[in-house]
């Protein structure tokens, strides 16, 4: 049994959003794989919980006429894994949400609540960043689109106020359409896990296949936030994907634009070379995906 | 505060009383005395209180029964046949030595139901990865990644009942 | 004929699938209190005030015990699962009290709240306001030795060292330097190479999967009653009393079915503060579930061992003289402490024939970290990973194939101990070696391997080799027992003092008391619940122990009761035509009488005696020939209900053990090793046992799997890391303390080597704890074969592979 004050089942955004502003106390929950663990550590206990699994305008995913792409916050990661729309036009986000912890997590566990507790290990997070994914938020002011790259403002911090709500996730069709991409997570068990790093590539190729019309690079634990790397990105612009001095190029410059931590899970030098040599393996691997 | 819910709960209609706070893992053990859904963790890491909602698997641990209301339970005690017969998949876990201590013997049993219900074919390592959100300390996984082979072949190549 | 030796089906195999069987919180009353410990949040210090005023507000809030209450026992007692001891020598240390206010390490028992509700308890747990006098932590073995450090235990150890050990092999004055010199003047120092090398093992946790758990209330005799998941029943019922002060018999433990321990069970846990909390609030019910961070923090762990070791061995492989310096980190409190690394030195030097000797020194130190209790193999992983690691840096040091030195190596057969008198009564060793090497094409694969590799994967090929005790005779007292009670229909009712825990001990004495009774495997019901108050006297499952000590309690129970039955039987034969003439089974009996007295051709004098007869498949025979004379049953039912002799067939009996033997045995690996990742996978693993004759061979490969598992975390991923500064345990729960998934074992290859024990009582010697000891340092044999790098510390994570990677230049 959990320490919870109050419980509201929410049935419409309005609903959520009155529940969230009349008790200071109230935090949203949804797949409640983050939210009833930290209640029952003390951390969150005597909280009030909000669920807003059952809104509507947070389930599913959709492609719209314009060919952009909207994922509902409360889409599992099991049932986003399995969307047909995601699984055909950006199956690197089923994949990456797949190595979420077990089975049984993945069920239950939400996108939105990956994105929404703020930690720099998200799965889905390196991902959207190389989506330039935008966060739709929902308060009692309406709804604004945050771009996912200034969405996260330190460690477990996101620019989310506790009385808002994260409805989803929006992608342009020109973030996704004819890219192919690749998500590494780094771990020290292959399941029930949290990254010690997770690397995001993806990388659209010219006509030919022969060479790199753009290329995104993205980490988890890589920094306090996840993290994006424009600069390494730009190296490999135009470059042939067989060069393998810019390939090492690329990775460099990538640990120029990071800034991971030590921890007793894992020292900085060693999160560098993982940084570096992640890198490589999974823009091989995006290659190979584009390359089909 | 107690809520009226109603659920299915291997396969009869439930309408009972809950506190809002329970987890559904409290709810099936201490309301409905079904006690092969067991507590390990309550996190959510080791899968020992694993039961079906509408046929997926979860853990009940972090799971607010209020969410289960209107949906569909499946627990081990669900599986074994009036007739005293225990289904293919027990049948075939007794037969493969895959069961040890036992503790996390129900919740691999209600993951196999999910799995076997899909009724495809597995390599081994794709089994692996579908048991892979339960904990075993005894066994190794060995036997009970036969027993898991064997129980979805005969399924998907015979159309056996689950 | 027989039920030993076959892959019978588990007996508990039916329940377990069903969930039908139950355990201890399934059989909780329902008007029951919820307790929650309070811990210390300071590692070393003394409680000076508890402030519980505010928890004592909580709603649902019944009582909160302290650590400061005046009427708390302060009674000194010890945990360790160890029987009792007459003999002072040999007792357990007694050093904790219930709760205590002298605060040892982070997350010691302090105060204990018990509530109507969970989140009550929960919530006033919280509540609580502790004021400590704080001493620094002293967590390392070397911060707790050194001068002048804070005693943990001032009364029983002002100088923290629980005990240090002296060890030799080659005579009791045996000294390392003084055989170098000789060896020096013998064979000439450019003969000789001399290895040293520090190697280290971590701090791990059982991780069972069902917590340790337990709850109390006081029975209708007025006996505080304990139902709690343990391996030990009888041992916990003496340590309960000790701890309140009470006579045994005014104590009852209950142990039913039980969700693993590996150990940690096979200590008194939380046993103690839950009588305490029940007599607290007047006998009734109070569970005391501890958490998984409770449980992984605040029960037991494995012994972390630093070991200085030292080799000395000649240029053509003949290993001379070893020496060790093994320091175990005990942490709070001793428990098993003392024995653990005792033990881990005695495999040392046990495990080579050392052609002039061993020396070694074993201390044993409490810190203030988490306590080290029992672990699966008992100081043995630790100390065969020193040995295997050893061997491995020799054999490459003098450039010898590791398997043809061991095979020169290794102890011999008929070894027996100078110290203990131990004796390798059935000896395998080398025939699993041989196995082993076999079974993974060792000579072709090592060659292969040994050429220079490049690239970023790199493989290799390691084995390690192991003995092991069975019980812990003459350490130790070894006794056990068995009951056997005979039911109408001819079936029997099996009373085991032993405890089931996972392991198929219950069905092995089904099929040891279906091979020595003839009663059929599925006519033998064994009773699973261990109820102190009804159960005979065993002293647990440890030691991989009980197929052989409680082995052999149950064969001469089960020659008992036979005798009885065939007396019986004779009885009922000899009196066909008076006794028997009257009953239902007249006929029958008539008839089996005339088929005994054709088929012994008996003269008419002659009378049909027992050793005449035999039991086979629930039918007594004619022991010469098998002629089936008649059922069981109908000896079951007349012996209940005759009017003539009635006489309920039972049997009981308590055999206390004062033998010994080693098993034996050997794991092989090979590896991929992704350099740049740091990462090693392991591509094959195979156990080669030598345990002697198996009861259940389905129930021993499955025993091996597990064994394997446990030790390939322990190698690769599982450590308890305790912050230095604080104290503190940083990784305490199932996320951060890596056991395996199934997608990080591989397939696990299993052989035996059957050999006849004479000692065992159906041939049988250890198998319980072996598998568990050797794959660990069989990897870190294996990596260093692929690599060159030879890593001394477990796990070999990838943080530490890659140091090691990086200092040798590799990445």
């Amino acid at each position: 049994m959990f320490d919870i004050k109050n419980y509201t089942e929410a049935y419409t955004l309005p609903e959520a959003l009155e529940a969230l502003r009349a008790d200071e106390d109230a935090i949203v929950v949804c797949g409640g794989t983050d939210v009833l663990i930290r209640m029952r550590e003390g951390k969150d206990a005597g909280k009030s919980l909000v669920s807003v699994r059952n809104i509507p305008e947070l389930q599913g995913v959709r492609r719209l006429k314009n060919g952009d792409i909207e994922i509902g916050a409360a889409q599992t990661f099991r049932r986003l894994t399995a969307d047909p729309v995601i699984r055909k036009y950006i199956p690197m986000l089923g994949e990456a949400v797949d190595t979420v912890g077990g089975p049984q997590t993945r069920a239950a566990g939400t996108i939105g609540g990956n994105i929404c507790n703020g930690a720099t290990s998200a799965d889905s997070a390196a991902t959207l960043l190389t989506l330039n994914a935008q966060v739709i938020l929902a308060g009692e002011g309406g709804t604004r689109a945050v771009p996912i790259g200034e969405f996260y403002t330190g460690p477990g911090s996101t620019v989310r106020e506790r009385t808002e709500v994260c409805t989803g996730f929006r992608i342009k069709r020109s973030d996704y359409d004819g890219f192919a991409g690749h998500y590494t997570k780094y771990g020290k068990r292959s399941a029930m896990e949290i990254a010690t790093l997770g690397c995001a590539v993806r990388v659209k190729l010219s006509a030919d296949k022969a060479s790199f019309k753009e290329v995104r690079l993205a980490y988890a634990v890589a920094a306090p936030t996840p993290v994006r790397c424009p600069k390494a990105e730009a190296v490999l612009k135009n470059r042939r994907i067989d060069d393998d001095a810019a390939a090492q190029q690329f990775a460099l410059t990538a640990l120029t634009e990071v800034n991971p931590r030590s921890s007793w899970r894992a020292s900085r030098e060693f999160r560098m070379q993982l940084i570096r040599e992640l890198a490589l393996r999974t823009l091989k691997e995006a290659v190979e995906k584009a390359r089909v | 505060m107690l809520k009226v819910i109603r659920m299915k709960v291997n396969g009869s209609l439930k309408e009972l009383a809950v506190d809002e706070r329970e987890s559904l893992l409290n709810t099936l053990r201490t309301r409905l005395g079904l006690t092969s859904v067991k507590m390990g963790c309550e996190v959510g890491e080791c899968g020992a209180c694993t039961v079906l909602v509408d046929g997926e698997a979860v853990d009940s641990c972090i799971y607010l029964t209020v969410w289960a209301d209107g949906k569909s339970v499946l627990t081990v005690e669900g599986l074994k046949k009036n007739t005293g017969e225990l289904s293919r998949i027990q049948q075939i876990f007794v037969d493969e030595a895959a069961v040890q201590c036992g503790f996390c013997t129900p919740g691999l049993i209600m993951s196999a139901v999910e799995i076997v219900g899909e009724k495809k074919s597995y390599t081994r390592d794709e089994l692996r990865r579908k048991i892979s959100g339960h904990l075993c300390r005894c066994t190794g996984y060995e036997n009970i990644l036969n027993a898991m082979e064997r129980v979805v072949k005969e399924v998907s190549d015979k159309e056996i009942p689950v | 004929m027989g039920a030993v030796g076959k892959s019978v089906k588990r007996v508990d195999a039916v329940a377990k699938v069903t969930g039908q069987a139950q355990y201890t919180a399934d059989l909780e009353p329902r008007d029951i209190l919820h307790g929650k410990v309070v811990h210390s949040t300071i590692a070393n210090g003394i409680v000076k005030r508890i402030d519980i005023s505010k928890a004592m507000q909580v709603p649902g809030v019944v009582k909160i015990l302290t650590c400061l209450d005046r009427d708390l026992p302060q009674y000194l007692f010890p945990t360790a699962g160890h029987p009792w001891s007459v003999e002072t020598a040999h007792q357990d240390i007694c050093d904790r009290l219930i709760l205590n206010r002298r605060v040892r390490f982070y997350g010691d028992d302090i105060a204990a709240v018990i509530a109507e509700n969970e989140v009550a308890a929960a919530q006033a747990a919280r509540l609580i306001e502790v004021e400590y006098r704080q001493f620094k932590p002293i967590v390392t073995v070397e911060a707790a030795m050194k001068k002048g450090a804070t005693p943990l235990h001032k009364e029983v150890r002002p100088d923290n060292v629980i005990v240090h050990s002296h060890m030799t092999m080659g005579g009791a004055d045996f000294r390392y330097e003084q055989a170098r010199r000789t060896a020096a003047k013998e064979y000439g120092s450019e003969e000789l190479t001399e290895i040293s090398g520090t190697y280290e093992t971590p701090r791990i946790s059982h991780c069972h999967i069902e917590l340790a758990t337990s709850f109390a209330y006081v029975d209708q005799n007025g006996k505080i009653t304990v139902t709690t998941s343990t391996q030990i029943p009888h041992i916990v019922r003496k340590c309960v009393a000790m701890s309140l002060g009470l006579p045994e018999g005014k104590v009852r433990i209950i142990k039913p079915y039980i969700g693993g321990g590996f150990g940690n069970k096979q200590d008194v846990l939380y046993e103690p503060l839950n009588a305490l909390m029940s007599l607290s609030v007047g006998g009734r019910a109070v569970r005391l579930e501890i958490s998984r961070e409770e449980t992984i923090v605040s029960t037991r762990t494995r012994h972390a061992m630093t070991g200085h070791l030292r080799a000395l061995v000649k240029k053509d492989g003949t290993l001379l003289a070893r020496s060790a310096e093994i320091y175990a980190n005990n942490g709070a409190y001793a428990s098993h402490g003392h024995a653990v690394c005792a033990n881990a030195g005695a495999v040392f030097k046990d495990l080579y024939a050392d052609r002039m000797g061993v020396e070694e020194d074993c201390y044993t130190v409490y810190t203030s970290s988490p306590t080290a209790g029992a672990m699966r193999a008992y100081g043995i992983p630790q100390s065969v990973w020193f040995a295997e690691c050893l061997t491995d840096d020799i054999a490459r040091a003098i450039g010898m194939d590791p398997c043809e030195f061991r095979l020169k190596n290794c102890m011999k057969e008929g070894f027996r101990d100078p110290g203990n008198g131990i004796t390798f009564h059935s000896y395998g060793l080398k025939k699993c070696i041989e196995a082993g090497r076999k079974a993974i094409d060792w000579d072709r694969k090592k060659k292969e391997y040994d050429r220079p590799q490049t690239g970023p994967v790199r493989r290799g090929i390691g084995m390690a080799i192991f003995c092991y005790k069975t019980g812990v005779y003459p350490i130790s007292l070894e006794a056990a027992s068995a009951r056997m009670v005979l039911n109408q229909d001819g079936s029997m009712q099996l009373f085991m003092g032993a405890t089931e825990i996972g392991q198929g001990a219950d069905t092995v004495f089904t099929q040891m008391a279906a091979e020595t009774t003839g009663i059929s495997f599925d006519k033998i019901y064994i009773g699973t619940v261990q109820d102190t108050d009804t159960a005979p006297l065993d002293f647990g499952a440890y030691a991989s122990r009980q197929t052989y000590v409680s082995g052999m309690a149950v064969k001469a129970c089960a020659e008992q009761f036979k005798q009885k039955i065939l007396d019986y039987a004779a009885y009922m034969l000899e009196h066909a035509s008076t006794d028997m003439a009257r009953t239902v089974y007249a006929e029958e009996i008539a008839s089996a009488r005339r088929t005994a007295v054709r088929s012994l051709k008996l003269g008419k004098t002659e009378k049909i005696t027992p050793a005449m007869l035999d039991i086979r498949e629930s039918r007594i025979v004619l022991k010469k020939n098998g002629r089936q004379l008649f059922d069981l049953a109908v000896l079951g039912d007349t012996s209940f209900y005759s009017l003539d002799r009635e006489q309920h067939i039972t049997a009981e009996v308590t055999h206390h053990c004062k033998q010994n033997t080693f098993s034996s045995g050997a794991t092989f690996a090979e590896v991929e090793v992704d350099l740049a990742l740091s990462r090693v996978k392991v591509t094959r693993i195979i156990n080669v046992h030598d345990s002697g004759r198996l009861i259940n061979p389905q129930l021993a490969e499955a025993q091996v799997h597990g064994g394997v598992a446990m030790s390939l975390g322990y190698g690769l991923s599982e450590e308890l890391l305790v912050d230095e500064k604080t104290g503190r345990t940083l990784n305490g729960n199932l996320l951060d303390f890596k056991i395996p998934t199934a997608m990080d074992v591989p397939e696990i290859e299993v052989k035996f080597i059957e050999l006849e024990d004479p000692t065992g009582p159906y041939g049988n010697k250890s198998l319980g704890e072996p598998p568990a000891i050797t794959p660990a340092p069989a990897i870190r044999n294996a990596i260093l074969n692929a690599t060159g790098v030879a890593m001394t510390k477990a796990p070999m994570t990838p943080q530490r592979l890659f140091e090691a990677f990086q200092s040798a230049g590799l990445v």
